[in-house]
This record gives structure tokens, C-alpha cells and sequence, in this order.
């Protein structure tokens, strides 16, 4: 298109269950008073 | 919902509900003040001053086509109750306060200098085992669990950490589980022999260290009352030429440094690829803490931040900087964007008493206290507080547009500031959604 470039799909409305739940808890896994869930990965391997 | 916004000549509009993220070109972001405002037919008129009658409807019929294949304006239907509130009692990470005891005296510590507001204690291995039985016994069909060994100063303890992570590695086999060992440190402590242990077996360390000698040093002190940036950043480089995982170096910012940009400069400068410079959270009445009127300066720090950064990727000194990390390929599915951190409901913390507290913030307050490892049965009585305490269920969230990256912020946070959970801290909302913006259009600068 033109006008616009999609940088980021709309993969948030992929989900259609409760999750896997394997991903690394966002607060401690790296700092440890931002819980910033943005800033993680999904860990769950089949989904990638 | 989108939010749209300008970051230099990049013009980003974020689909809250999809995730979806589009850079797009002046007259779309231009047209998207109308589109849900006026009838389309109408938009051509609107801005006939502006832009040609042919390029308004070539752009309105791009904008068409993300809303006919839901990627601009949808809606948050996928979102369930089961996902809010139904994910389980299941515990899969815990920070194990391995030392209520510190060797440092940082002015800003949110835990009383080490102890926690109680004895100076030591966790012992009978007591640690029991944490990782405790996690292990609790964490479900969880295949992959964390234990982030913290304090005080973990390394005043580094035997038990030792022989805890051998009984985790056996512990695990059994239970057929994968534990991921986390630990932070000051690094006074951080000679080669626990440099060795922990490059073997903790899949990421955080290293403290706030930056340029003159800004850790007024605040990270001995008992001594001695600054610590020599020791500390020679231990680190020293430690990080050996380390093939990840780490971090982390520090902490206050109104006392808010041109924090030049600590993560200094920071990368002595060739640390991953660093990270948090908003110190602290009782407002600290001279050191962060008040409403140092907003400004600092959301302009993170724009010479993000200058910083995207200089450093030109000229071949690329680093990390946490906040400035999102996944544009996938990201964490909706069901963890809502749930957040996890505090007091997956994730706990406990001290070296066996108490168990929803996450390291609030060990020592003891109205938060949730258990002790030598109950005959854990009932966590905050349970549903805590997992009720989801975007939707907070007021400032359900409206914002950094909910499904923010996750609601920081219950500690929240607390401490407001007494509250379910009202975020509001300074931190504004700092959060400046990164995120940063973040995002890093990606986008990066992409062209």
C-alpha cells in the first residue's frame, strides 16, 4: 500500500484460549519494578 | 481504539485490541481525525485545503481495507473472562530472598538497606528446599518455572545459592519440570569463582550499577559510606567478557540524575550490550524522588534516549536497552498482556523466614503476608484481590491505550503510591507510555 506499512500484525486477536502460561514472568525476569509485558517474548515454541 | 502519534517524521497508529502497529504516511494520519468522526463522504471536503480529492480516497480506501481485515479499529472480543480471572491458582515463579542482609546502603533501597524492616537473616538450605518443593508442588502442569535468587545481597549467601540450585536441578527431573535460575547482584562480592557458577547456571543476572561514578557512588554506598563504582564496574567487565547468557546492568534513576540518557550512555560506552535505568520508586517525601514537575524533563530524556540509541545501531555500538524491547513478530499473546506480572497469584516471593508475599515489594509488610512455607496448606487469602486486579478491572486502564503493553503497571507501585491496587500509579503510567512510544517507533525508524 501507499499510505501505510503494517510494522506489527494484529496477532492479539489470535488468542483463543487461556494461554500457555510458559512465559517468563515480566516483572523479575529482567528488572525489577517494571512489569512491562511488552517488553517479553512468547516462549511458546509452536506459535512462533 | 487506536492511538496515533508523531516520533520525528514517523507517523505510527497502534491497533490497541489487534496489536496491530502501521507507520503511515501524513494524509492517513491526517484522515483518522475524522474517519470515526465524520461520514467518509464528508472527508474529501474536510480536507480539500490540504490535499488532492484523488489522494484523500486512494489513502481512505488503505484505511478501508485495514478496518474490513480487522487490523485498525477492532474490537477487544477475543478477550474472555476465563482469561482475565480463569487461569488457575498455579504458582511458576518465585523471587527467593536468599539474604536479608546487604553489604551496600543504597539510599534509595525499597528494602530497608537489606533487612526488610526485620532481623538481618541469612535463608538457610532447609528452608530453601522448602521454596523450591513449595514452587514445584504448586506450579500445575507449568512445565517452565523461574526462581530469581535475590535480597539483600544474594552473593552474602552464595554457598546456599549453590547447593539450592543443585537440589533445583534434581528437584526438577522429578517433578518434570524446567527451572529457569535468575540472579541479581551489587556486585561487590563478584569475584571469579561465583562469576564461573553463575556463567554456568542463572539464565540472566542482573548487575546494579547506576552509571557515571558521580551519580552511583551518591547513591550506592558501603557500609562505609564509600562509593563502589571501581570495584563494581571492574567486576562486571571482568564478568561479562566471560558471559556467553544474557544480563543486564541495571540502575535506578532519581530527580537527582534525571539526565539519566548520559548513565545509559556511560553504561554502553564501557561495552555493556544490555543495559536498563529505571524511575526509582520511593516515598514521595525523599528529596531524591521523582515529583509531577520533573515529568517533562524526563519524557524529554527518553526522546535523547531514543536518539542516543538509534545513533549507537548506526555506528556499530548497538545495545539493549530494556524498555525499548518489544517484539514486533509475535509478543506475548493477549492472555498474558492481561494478566501482567503475575504478583500475588504466579508469582511470589519468599523471605528467608519461609514468609510468602506476592512478589519482593512487599516483603515485610506484613498485612500482605499470604502464608509460611511450613503451613500445613497454603491458602493464599489475596488471591482473588490480586487476580482480579486486571486492566479491566482499573479504571484509568480500560481507557488507556497502553493497556495490552503496559498490563496495568506495577502493583507495589500502585500500593505504595495510592494504597490501592487497582489505581495506578500515575507518574509511572506517563513514564510507561512514553517508553512504549519510543519503543515502537525505534521499530519503525529501524524498518525502513
Amino acid at each position: 500500500m501507499k499510505n501505510i506499512k503494517t510494522i506489527a500484525k494484529p496477532t492479539l486477536k489470535n488468542t483463543t484460549s487461556k494461554g500457555c502460561g510458559e512465559c517468563q514472568t515480566s516483572c523479575q525476569s529482567a528488572c525489577k519494578t517494571s512489569c512491562t509485558v511488552a517488553n517479553q517474548e512468547c516462549e511458546n515454541t509452536k506459535r512462533r | 481504539m487506536i492511538h496515533k502519534y508523531q516520533y520525528k517524521d514517523q507517523y505510527i497508529v497502534l491497533d490497541i485490541n489487534s496489536g496491530a502497529v502501521h507507520v503511515v504516511t501524513y494524509i492517513v494520519y491526517d484522515i483518522l481525525d475524522y474517519y470515526k468522526e465524520k461520514p467518509l463522504e464528508d472527508i474529501p471536503e474536510l480536507l480539500y485545503d490540504r490535499y488532492g480529492r484523488e489522494d484523500i480516497l486512494e489513502a481512505l480506501e488503505e484505511i478501508n481495507y485495514l478496518v474490513e481485515n480487522e487490523m485498525l479499529y477492532t474490537d477487544d472480543s477475543q478477550v474472555t473472562m476465563d482469561m482475565l480471572e480463569g487461569r488457575g491458582a498455579v504458582i511458576k515463579a518465585m523471587c527467593l530472598h536468599v539474604a536479608h542482609d546487604c553489604n551496600m546502603t543504597c539510599k534509595y533501597c525499597f528494602g530497608d538497606k537489606g533487612a526488610f524492616e526485620g532481623v538481618r537473616s541469612l535463608l538457610s538450605l532447609e528452608t530453601g528446599k522448602k521454596a523450591i518443593d513449595f514452587l514445584l508442588e504448586h506450579s500445575g502442569t507449568r512445565r517452565n518455572l523461574e526462581i530469581d535468587f535475590f535480597g539483600g545481597e544474594p552473593l552474602m549467601n552464595f554457598e546456599v545459592v549453590k547447593s539450592l540450585v543443585a537440589y533445583g536441578r534434581e528437584a526438577e527431573k522429578v517433578y518434570g519440570k524446567n527451572i529457569r535460575f535468575t540472579i541479581t547482584t551489587n556486585g561487590l562480592l563478584l569475584d571469579d569463582v561465583k562469576a564461573d557458577f553463575i556463567n554456568k547456571n542463572m539464565d540472566n543476572v542482573i548487575l546494579s550499577i547506576d552509571g557515571r561514578q558521580s551519580v552511583n557512588d551518591n547513591m550506592r554506598r558501603t557500609v562505609n559510606n564509600k562509593g563502589t563504582y571501581d570495584i563494581i564496574t571492574e567486576n562486571y567487565v571482568r564478568f561479562v567478557e566471560k558471559r556467553k547468557g544474557t544480563y543486564y546492568v541495571r540502575g535506578t534513576f532519581t530527580r537527582e540524575n534525571l539526565d539519566f540518557s548520559e548513565d545509559v550512555k556511560h553504561l554502553a560506552d564501557k561495552g555493556f550490550k544490555n543495559v536498563s535505568i529505571e524511575p526509582v520508586v520511593t516515598d514521595p517525601s525523599f528529596s531524591y524522588a521523582l515529583q509531577e514537575d520533573d515529568k517533562e524533563m524526563i519524557l524529554k530524556e527518553y526522546d535523547k534516549l531514543t536518539d542516543l540509541y538509534l545513533d549507537y545501531a548506526k555506528e556499530g555500538k548497538k545495545f539493549e536497552f530494556f524498555h525499548f524491547n518489544v517484539d514486533m513478530n509475535q509478543g506475548p499473546c493477549v492472555v498474558k498482556r492481561v494478566s501482567g506480572c503475575g504478583a500475588g497469584t504466579e508469582y511470589v516471593a519468599v523471605s528467608p523466614e519461609g514468609d510468602i508475599y506476592p512478589c519482593h515489594q512487599f516483603v515485610g509488610n506484613q498485612d500482605f503476608k499470604l502464608g509460611n512455607l511450613n503451613d500445613d496448606h497454603f491458602e493464599n487469602n489475596r488471591y482473588d484481590e490480586f487476580n482480579k486486579a486486571h486492566i479491566y478491572n482499573k479504571e484509568k486502564c480500560r481507557e488507556c491505550w497502553a493497556k495490552f503493553y503496559c498490563s496495568g503497571g506495577c502493583h507495589a507501585n500502585a500500593y505504595h503510591m495510592n494504597h490501592d491496587i487497582l489505581e495506578p500509579y500515575e507518574l509511572g503510567c506517563e513514564l510507561e507510555k512514553k517508553r512504549i512510544e519510543c519503543a515502537i517507533a525505534i521499530k519503525a525508524i529501524l524498518s525502513e
